[in-house]
C-alpha cells in the first residue's frame, strides 16, 4: 500500500513539474486573432493531459524498474500474476470517457472557430507556384501584401493557379489548404496590431521554402489610409506597376534585382545586354526575348540554369497589359 | 544460364536489363506503328522499369518452381539449401528463416540509405540560407528519405514475420514457401526502381505525392509510383501468407488465446497489409496513368479532383502507419514478460488491443486532411474515431506497466530498446491527441509538430522494437550474441539523442515552423534547434553505426551462444541455435500458457518424446 502512495504522490508532483515546465518554455506563438483564443484553451488542456498521462505512465515504470531490479546473486521468477479483468475493464472505460469528453470540447472549439460574422469583409487569395496575391473586391485593388482592419472578421476566399498551397499564419492558428479548381474559405478575426508572414504550408514544388507574404493588421484608420493610398497608385506608372506584379507572382523569388544568382537569371542590366543560352548560341536580351522568356520560358534556356523551373502558365495567367507593364519594369533595372 | 551463373542475384540483373530492353523496345515499337516520334522517355522508363522487374524476379528463378508445375513436371527438392552456405542468401530460397534474413538485410540496407539521405539534408538545414543543395535536390533526398524508410520498414515487418511467426507457432515453415520467395524478390527491383529516380531528375513533393504537383513534377517521379506500387505487391503477399501460416500450420493445441502475442500482431498487421495496401498502389497508378496518358483523375481542368486523390491515399497510409507499429508493439509484449520474469499482463486485452486498432485505424484517415479542403461535416467524425484510437493504445500501456510491476527486472540490451521503446513511442502517443482535434490541428497540420510526432511513433513503434528484436533473436539466427558492450553503447547514443531531436522538432512545430522546407527564415529564431537537431540526428546514426560494427564483429568472432540465452519459454529457445533447418525435428504440443513465469511446473509447451518432467529422453 505504502507504494501506492509514494506512487500517487510522485506522479502528481510529476504532473505539475512538467506542466510548469511547458508553460516556462512558451510552447505557442503569439496570440493574433480571435480564433487563437479558442484554439489555445484547447493546447492548455492538452497540456495538462500531456503532462498528467506521461506522469502516469512513467512514474510507475520507473518506479519499478528501480525497485524490482534483479539484485546481485537473486535468482528466481517475479510474482505470478496474469491479469485483472476490474482493473482492465476501468483502464479502458475512464479512457473512452476521456476521449468522448474530449472529442466533445474539440467540436466545440471548432465550432467556435469556424462562427459566421455576416459583416466579415472579403478578401480573394489567388495563390502560385510561388507568390500570394489578395484583391480586395469591396475596393478594386490587389496587393502582394495582405492588409486586414484589426478586429474584423475576414473571409479569405482562396483558390490555386497551378498546384496546392496552403495558407498559415501562426499567430492566428490557422490553416487552409488552397486548391486549383476551387474555392476554399478560411475565416480569421484578427485581433492584434502588427506585422506577420503567411507562409505556404503544403510542398508547392522548388521554392515552396520562400512561398511567403507580409500580413499586416492594421487600426481601422491606418487600413482605410492603406486601401486609399493603394486604389491611388493602381494603374498608373507602368514600372511601378511590374514591380507590384514581380512581387505578386513571386518572380523575385528567383530572379534577383542586385545581380545575386538565384533559381533564375538575375534582371540586373539584363535588357539589351548579350545572353548565353544553353544550346551554345547568343542572343540580345531585347523586348522580344523577354517576352518570350516570359510567356514561354522553356523556348530558350539561359546557359547554366534548366528548363521547367519557371512555371510555364504565366502566358495564360497574365493579361497583355500586366505582360507590358512587367516589361516596363525589367527594361528599367538598370 | 543458372551453371554460368551461380548466384540468382547475378542472374536476376541480367535478366532486368534484358527486361528492361524488352520494355522500352515495345514502348518505341508501339509509338512506330502509331506513327509518333519513337521516342519518349516517360513511357520507355515506366513500362521499362515495369518489364524489368518482372524479368528481374525471373532470372533469379522464383518461378522455376511453377513454371515446372504448369508443364506438368515435378519440381526439385530443396531441401539441400544449407549446403551452398552464405550463397543460399542470394539465392531464390523458399525456406522462411533464409527468406527472413535476406528481407531483414535488405531493410538494413535500404534503412541505411534513407538515413544518410537525412543526414545529407539535416547538414544543409542546420543553417539557415545554406547552398549545399539546390530547393530541388534538398526536395528530392527529403522525399526519398521518407518513402525509402517506409519500405524499408515494411520489409523489416516482414523480415520478423517470416522469421519469427513460424517458430512461434510450431510450423516447419511458411504455408506457402514459393509465395514467400517471390513476395522478398520483388521488394528487390521495388526498391531499385525506387533509388533510381534519384537519377532521372528527381521527384519534389514529399513521400505523399500529392497531385496536381506529382503530375508535373520530373521523370523521377514515375519511379517513385512504379517502386511504391510493386513492393506494394510484397506487403499483400506477405500478409496473406502471414494469415494462411497462422490459420493453418499451428501446433497441436495452440488456441488462438495460447498464442505467442507477437502471433497476434502479426495477425493485425497483415489484415490491414492485405486489404488496405491495395489503395495506396490504386492511387499512384492513377497519377501514373494520368500523367502516360492523360487521363484526367486528379485534373481539375478535365474535371478530375485533387482532394480525391488524397482519400484514397490516406486511405492506406493512415492505417500503414499501424503496419508500422503493430509488430514493433508485440516485440515489446512478446519481451516484457522474459526480462521481468512476469507473465504478461492482461494477455487477452492486449491481443484484441491489437485488433481494435486495426479496425479502428480505419475509421481515421481523414485527419490527414482536415487542412485540405474536406466537407466541413467529416471533420467531427474523423475527429472521434482518431480520438478512440487512444483507448486501445492505452490498454497496452497500461498492461507494460502492470507486467513490470513486482517482476524481477534484468537490463540486457533487447530490454533497454525495449524500455525506450516504451518511453519513446509514448511521446508519440501523447503528440498524437492534438492532431485529432480539428482545431488545434490547424496550427499543427504540416509543421515540424507533426514530423516529430511520427517520428516518435516509429521510433517507439519499430526502430527500438526491430533492435530489440534483432539483439534477442540474433543468437537463433546465427548461434552467436551480440556483444553487450557495444549494444549497450549503441543504445546510449541513439535513444536521448533521438529524443531530445524529436522533442525540439515538436516545439518549433507548435510555434510555427513548417515542415518540408529547404530553407527557413532566420528571424525565426529556429538557428540553435536546428542545429541541435542536426548534430543529434548524427549521433542517433553514430549509434546504428555501432551497430553494424557489433554484427560485423560478432558475425566475425562473436562469442557462441547456442542454447536458451534468455532463459525463455518459447519454443524456438527449447531447441539449439542457430535453428535447424527445418525448426522442430520433433512434434510440438502446447500444453500451458506462453508466459507463465514465477509458476511453477507449468511448461507451455512439450516435445513428442519427452518425459513428463519436460527433459529429452
Amino acid at each position: 500500500m505504502k507504494h501506492f502512495f509514494s506512487i500517487a504522490v510522485l506522479i502528481l508532483a510529476s504532473t505539475f513539474a512538467i506542466h510548469a515546465g511547458m508553460i516556462d518554455l512558451h510552447l505557442l506563438p503569439k496570440q493574433a486573432s480571435l480564433q487563437a483564443v479558442s484554439i489555445d484553451q484547447l493546447f492548455a488542456i492538452y497540456m495538462w493531459a500531456t503532462a498528467f498521462v506521461f506522469s502516469l505512465i512513467v512514474v510507475p515504470l520507473v518506479y519499478s524498474l528501480i525497485l524490482y531490479r534483479r539484485r546481485k546473486g537473486e535468482t528466481g521468477d517475479g510474482a505470478h500474476i496474469t491479469g485483472n479483468s476490474t482493473l482492465e475493464i476501468a483502464w479502458t472505460v475512464v479512457p473512452l470517457i476521456a476521449v468522448i469528453y474530449l472529442a466533445y470540447l474539440g467540436a466545440q472549439s471548432l465550432a467556435e472557430i469556424r462562427r459566421i460574422d455576416q459583416t466579415a469583409m472579403v478578401v480573394k487569395v489567388i495563390a502560385g507556384q510561388w507568390y500570394f496575391q489578395f484583391q480586395y473586391p469591396d475596393y478594386g485593388f490587389s496587393s502582394p501584401e495582405l492588409h486586414l482592419p484589426v478586429n474584423r472578421q475576414v473571409d479569405l476566399q482562396m483558390t490555386s493557379n497551378d498546384v496546392i498551397h496552403s495558407f498559415f499564419v501562426p499567430e492566428f492558428r490557422l490553416k487552409q489548404d488552397i486548391l486549383p479548381g476551387r474555392t476554399t474559405e478560411l475565416r480569421i478575426t484578427p485581433t492584434s496590431i502588427g506585422s506577420y508572414t503567411v507562409s505556404c504550408a503544403q510542398l508547392c514544388g522548388a521554392n515552396h521554402a520562400y512561398m511567403r507574404a507580409t500580413v499586416k493588421v492594421d487600426s481601422q484608420q491606418d487600413f482605410d489610409a492603406w486601401v486609399a493610398s493603394q486604389k491611388a497608385t493602381a494603374g498608373q506608372n507602368p514600372v511601378l506597376v511590374g514591380e507590384q506584379l514581380a512581387q505578386q507572382y513571386g518572380c523575385a523569388v528567383c530572379h534577383s534585382v542586385d545581380g545575386s544568382k538565384g533559381n533564375g537569371p538575375t534582371w540586373k542590366g539584363l535588357y539589351q545586354s548579350q545572353v548565353s543560352l544553353t544550346d551554345g548560341t547568343k542572343v540580345t536580351a531585347d523586348q522580344t526575348y523577354l517576352l518570350n522568356s516570359i510567356t514561354n520560358p522553356n523556348l530558350q534556356i539561359v546557359a547554366g540554369f534548366s528548363p521547367n523551373v519557371m512555371p510555364q502558365t504565366y502566358g495564360q495567367t497574365l493579361s497583355k497589359d500586366q505582360v507590358s507593364a512587367l516589361l516596363a519594369y525589367l527594361e528599367s533595372i538598370k | 544460364m543458372k551453371k554460368l551463373i551461380p548466384l540468382g542475384l547475378i542472374r536476376g540483373w541480367v535478366w532486368q536489363i534484358i527486361g528492361t530492353a524488352f520494355g522500352v523496345g515495345l514502348v518505341t515499337g508501339i509509338r512506330v506503328l502509331m506513327h509518333l516520334p519513337p521516342w519518349k522517355a516517360e513511357p520507355s522508363a515506366v513500362v521499362g522499369g515495369l518489364f524489368g522487374a518482372l524479368f528481374f524476379i525471373y532470372g533469379v528463378g522464383v518461378f522455376d518452381d511453377w513454371i515446372l508445375w504448369a508443364s506438368g513436371r515435378e519440381s526439385p527438392d530443396h531441401g539441400d539449401e544449407m549446403k551452398l552456405g552464405w550463397r543460399r542468401f542470394f539465392g531464390p530460397s523458399n525456406n522462411h528463416k533464409t527468406i527472413g534474413v535476406q528481407y531483414l538485410a535488405l531493410s538494413l540496407l535500404l534503412f541505411t540509405i534513407a538515413g544518410i539521405f537525412a543526414l545529407i539534408f539535416r547538414v544543409k538545414l542546420a543553417v539557415p540560407g545554406s547552398k549545399l543543395l539546390t530547393p530541388t535536390e534538398y526536395n528530392t533526398l527529403m522525399s526519398l528519405h521518407g518513402i525509402v524508410m517506409i519500405i524499408s520498414v515494411l520489409i523489416g515487418i516482414s523480415a520478423f514475420m517470416n522469421y519469427v511467426v513460424p517458430m512461434l507457432i510450431g510450423a516447419r515453415d511458411m504455408v506457402f514457401p514459393r509465395l514467400n520467395a517471390f513476395s522478398f524478390w520483388i521488394a528487390v527491383p521495388a526498391g531499385e526502381i525506387l533509388l533510381s529516380s534519384l537519377f532521372m531528375g528527381g521527384f519534389d513533393t514529399g513521400w505523399t505525392g500529392y497531385p496536381p504537383l506529382s503530375a508535373q513534377a520530373p521523370l523521377g517521379m514515375q519511379m517513385f509510383f512504379l517502386g511504391v506500387s510493386l513492393a506494394s505487391f510484397s506487403s499483400i503477399l506477405s500478409a496473406l501468407n502471414v494469415l494462411a501460416t497462422v490459420i493453418r500450420l499451428r501446433a497441436k493445441g495452440m488456441t488462438p488465446f495460447r498464442m505467442p502475442i507477437f502471433v497476434w500482431a502479426a495477425i493485425a498487421t497483415s489484415i490491414i497489409s492485405l486489404t488496405a495496401t491495395q489503395l495506396i498502389g490504386l492511387s499512384f497508378q492513377m497519377v501514373m496513368l494520368q500523367r502516360l496518358l492523360g487521363m484526367g483523375f486528379f485534373d481539375p481542368i478535365k474535371g478530375g479532383n485533387p482532394i480525391l486523390f488524397q482519400y484514397l491515399f490516406w486511405f492506406y497510409s493512415h492505417p500503414a502507419v499501424y503496419v508500422f507499429v503493430l509488430p514493433g508493439l508485440g516485440i515489446i509484449s512478446e519481451l516484457l514478460p522474459v526480462f521481468v520474469r512476469k507473465p504478461l499482463y492482461g494477455y487477452k486485452w492486449v491481443a484484441m488491443s491489437s485488433l481494435a486498432i486495426a479496425l479502428a485505424g480505419f475509421l481515421v484517415w481523414g485527419h490527414h486532411m482536415f487542412a485540405a479542403g474536406m466537407a466541413e461535416y467529416l471533420r467531427d467524425p474523423f475527429m472521434v474515431s482518431t480520438l478512440l484510437v487512444a483507448v486501445p493504445t492505452g490498454v497496452k500501456f497500461f498492461s507494460w506497466v502492470a507486467t513490470i510491476w513486482r517482476g524481477k527486472i534484468t537490463f540486457p540490451t533487447p530490454m533497454l530498446f525495449v524500455l525506450a521503446s516504451i518511453l519513446v513511442f509514448l511521446l508519440g502517443g501523447l503528440s498524437g491527441p492534438p492532431n485529432a482535434t480539428v482545431s488545434t490541428d490547424l496550427q499543427l497540420n504540416n509543421t515540424y509538430y507533426i514530423v516529430g510526432h511520427f517520428h516518435d511513433a516509429l521510433y517507439g513503434g519499430y526502430v527500438f522494437p526491430f533492435f530489440a528484436a534483432i539483439y534477442y533473436w540474433f543468437p537463433k539466427m546465427t548461434g552467436k550474441r551480440m556483444s553487450e558492450k557495444l549494444g549497450k553503447l549503441q543504445f546510449w547514443l541513439m535513444v536521448p539523442s533521438f529524443t531530445v531531436m524529436s522533442l525540439l522538432m515538436m516545439r518549433i512545430g507548435l510555434l510555427g515552423m513548417r515542415r518540408r522546407v529547404s530553407d527557413y527564415d532566420p528571424a525565426l529564431g529556429f538557428q540553435a534547434d536546428m542545429m541541435v537537431m542536426t548534430i543529434m540526428s548524427f549521433l542517433t546514426a553514430l549509434g546504428v553505426l555501432v551497430f553494424f560494427i557489433n554484427l560485423f564483429l560478432t558475425l566475425k568472432r562473436g562469442e557462441a551462444a547456442t542454447g536458451n540465452v534468455w532463459n525463455s519459454r518459447s519454443p524456438e529457445w527449447l531447441v539449439p541455435s542457430p535453428m535447424p533447418l527445418h525448426n522442430y525435428d520433433q512434434e510440438l504440443e502446447v500444453v500451458g500458457e506462453p508466459y507463465d513465469y514465477g509458476l511453477k511446473d507449468s511448461p507451455y509447451v512439450r516435445f513428442h518424446g519427452e518425459s513428463e518432467d519436460g527433459r529429452n529422453q
